[in-house]
């Protein structure tokens, strides 16, 4: 009958058939049709990401001849012995997690109430008007906002003439982990605001009113229903906010102090500077073990359960 | 302590739209009380005022005699069995059944010896480890029943639980719940757009329509003796009709077809299985639908036939959007 159709209008009957052929084969091979959505991206996905990887791997096994300033193919784990036994090092490596974690913390708890008002409380306008205020930063240049908060934190800054005028004293932010902490806070708050609103938009209200209907107050709704159930968003944002910070290296240069050396700066130095890529390549390769590790405790907790 | 519920005189709107439209209801302890009427006729309305989800405009909500109108859905002795569930994804069945325990400070040992009987109860022993998500849709109803009555509630409120399952399974589930009603001797509160349902289960139905009870009463008196025209038309199938100004209504199953009433002739007959409806107009106009056993006696369309029926069983009844009249 098709066939019939196709002739009568002319198509040409091998490629209508070949089309036909090919749709059956598709609609009886559902993996089929799987794999051939998926294999353009996983290509690119390896090509790019995972090869970039694996060349960060392989070169942090290398060295830099420091009289000819050649790199040396040879495996051998110098620049990891270097990077333990550098107590410098350390406290570059723990500044720069510890304050990405105070970050993530941070616009956690920013961003949950906020995100429940708007999943929860806001009407249909308030939240789109919400949403634009979220995303608002987003459409600005990074190093406009960044540039921004300096000229906030300044001694001179509009923090300072603020305080000046309400009569207290100047808080000298500017240059110091206190600027970074806030102004990563800050650059990276949409990042956990929407995950945690979808999480939260998510739960039915009928969670939350059989667990009223159970006999549990606000507290205990919040600590029992909500808070398990956002905790994917909750974790899903902290990957963006954790991650952005702790390879972060230009916020460090520009409200940070001399003393505010992150991760990112020191590979920075080392590439650019010392022109000794491998050894950046094997500090570089500390915040990809950081997150993998961040990762496999998010998962111990249950994070990934409501899913 | 006594369990019985009393609502008076509650109205709720949204904006402009009245729900719930000055409704009274007094449920006596023990009953299987049933809200019965189409969406969006106030019954889901009424049964979130009294769980304590809406707080009315005007009225008083009563629990055993003491004024719970303003008190918070936590600290009221009713539980809800909700139209979706609402189990939490997140824990075990166990879980959800003992949660309302756990938050009210129930030990753990006591907690999970009341979760086991519970389950017992609705037939779900062995399944606590389980989450929600690996049970059917009928095992999911049966966990959120054993979360709500494992609080001995003085009140149960189900909201439509049935609605969601199969007509095979919801028969069954309707028969169960009647037993494990009276085995609780616990107060439920019922609601469900489902006639039949209704019928089956209650002790009493309040039939409900655009915000108002139309009528209160047993299932056999809301049946045979329906107060209004939309009840007569909404509680089975009924024939209204208009004699010297008033208005009648006349089940279907009680019209004689070959009785020495009213002439007319049989248009359409349809065979429904256990029965056949058949329907006929009469010469004076009206068309009556008649049901009849399936005896094997056949009538052919085109028939002529005298339709009749005894007058106990025409009942005057109040014509639909009399207030509406009144006002034009």
């Amino acid at each position: 009958m098709a066939e019939r159709l196709d002739r009568a209008q002319g198509l040409g009957g091998n490629r209508a058939g070949a089309r036909r052929r090919l749709g059956g084969a598709l609609w009886r091979r559902p993996r089929l049709k799987g794999a051939s959505l998926l294999s353009p991206p996983v290509l690119a996905f390896v090509l790019v990401y995972v090869a970039a990887l694996v060349a960060l791997f392989v070169s942090s096994l290398w060295t830099v001849d420091s009289f000819t300033g050649l790199t040396i193919h040879s495996w051998t784990l110098d620049n990891f012995r270097e990077l333990w036994h550098g107590a410098a090092y350390h406290t570059v490596a723990v500044r720069t997690i510890l304050i990405a974690a105070a970050v993530t913390v941070t616009d956690a708890i920013i961003a949950f109430p906020f995100a429940y008002f708007m999943a929860r409380l806001a009407g249909p306008r308030l939240r789109a008007v919400l949403f634009v205020l979220v995303l608002l930063p987003l459409w600005a240049s990074y190093l406009a906002r960044v540039y921004a908060w300096q000229l906030i934190l300044n001694s001179d800054g509009l923090l300072n003439w603020s305080l000046g005028k309400l009569g207290l004293p100047a808080a000298n932010l500017a240059y110091t982990n206190t600027a970074m902490w806030i102004v990563f806070s800050y650059i990276w708050l949409p990042f956990m605001i929407l995950p945690v609103y979808a999480a939260l938009e998510r739960i039915p209200h009928s969670y939350i009113e059989a667990s009223r209907d159970l006999g549990a107050k606000s507290g205990r709704t919040l600590r029992s229903v909500i808070l398990p159930l956002a905790l994917p968003g909750i974790v899903a944002g902290s990957i963006f906010t954790f991650s952005l910070t702790l390879g972060d290296y230009i916020t460090p240069v520009l409200v940070g102090g001399t003393s505010s050396q992150f991760i990112g700066n020191v590979v920075y130095d080392s590439v650019n500077g010392a022109g000794n890529l491998p050894f950046g390549a094997a500090f570089a390769v500390v915040p990809v073990l950081v997150m993998g590790a961040y990762l496999l405790v998010a998962r111990r907790l249950g994070a990934f359960e409501a899913l | 302590m006594a369990a019985d519920v009393s609502v008076e005189g509650v109205r709720k709107s949204y904006g402009d739209v009245v729900a719930v439209d000055t409704v009274d209801l007094t449920v006596g302890d023990g009953e299987f009380f049933t809200l019965l009427g189409p969406s969006g006729s106030g019954k889901t309305t009424t049964l979130r005022i009294i769980a304590g989800f809406e707080h009315p405009d005007v009225g008083r909500v009563t629990l055993g005699g003491e004024d719970i109108t303003n008190e918070p859905p936590y600290s009221r002795d009713v539980n809800t069995v909700f139209q979706d569930y609402a189990l939490f994804p997140h824990m075990t069945v166990a879980d959800n059944v003992g949660y309302g325990l756990k938050v009210k400070g129930v030990g753990r040992a006591n907690r999970k010896r009341q979760v086991e009987e519970v389950l017992r109860m609705v037939r779900l022993d062995g399944y606590g480890g389980r989450r929600p998500v690996q049970l059917s849709g009928g095992q999911r109803q049966r966990v959120a029943l054993a979360r709500s009555i494992v609080n001995r509630p003085k009140v149960l409120l189900l909201d439509e639980p049935l609605g969601a399952l199969d007509l095979k399974l919801r028969q069954e589930m309707q028969v169960f719940l009647k037993s494990l009603q009276r085995e609780l001797g616990m107060t439920f509160l019922y609601v469900t757009h489902d006639q039949e349902e209704a019928l089956t289960m209650s002790d009493h139905v309040a039939v409900f329509n655009e915000g108002k009870i139309e009528q209160v009463g047993s299932p056999n008196e809301v049946y045979e003796r329906p107060a209004t025209e939309f009840v007569a038309g909404f509680v089975g199938t009924s024939n209204i009709l208009e004699r010297d100004g008033k208005r009648f209504s006349v089940r279907p199953e009680r019209i004689e077809l070959n009785g020495n009433g009213e002439p007319g002739v049989v248009v359409d007959v349809i065979f429904v299985g256990a029965y056949t409806r058949i329907l006929v107009d009469t010469d004076a106009g009206d068309r009556l639908t008649v049901v009849r056993q399936n005896d094997g006696s056949g009538v052919e369309p085109g028939t002529r036939v005298h339709v009749g029926w005894r007058d106990e069983d025409a009942y005057e009844v109040t014509p639909q959007h009399t207030l509406e009249q009144e006002v034009r």
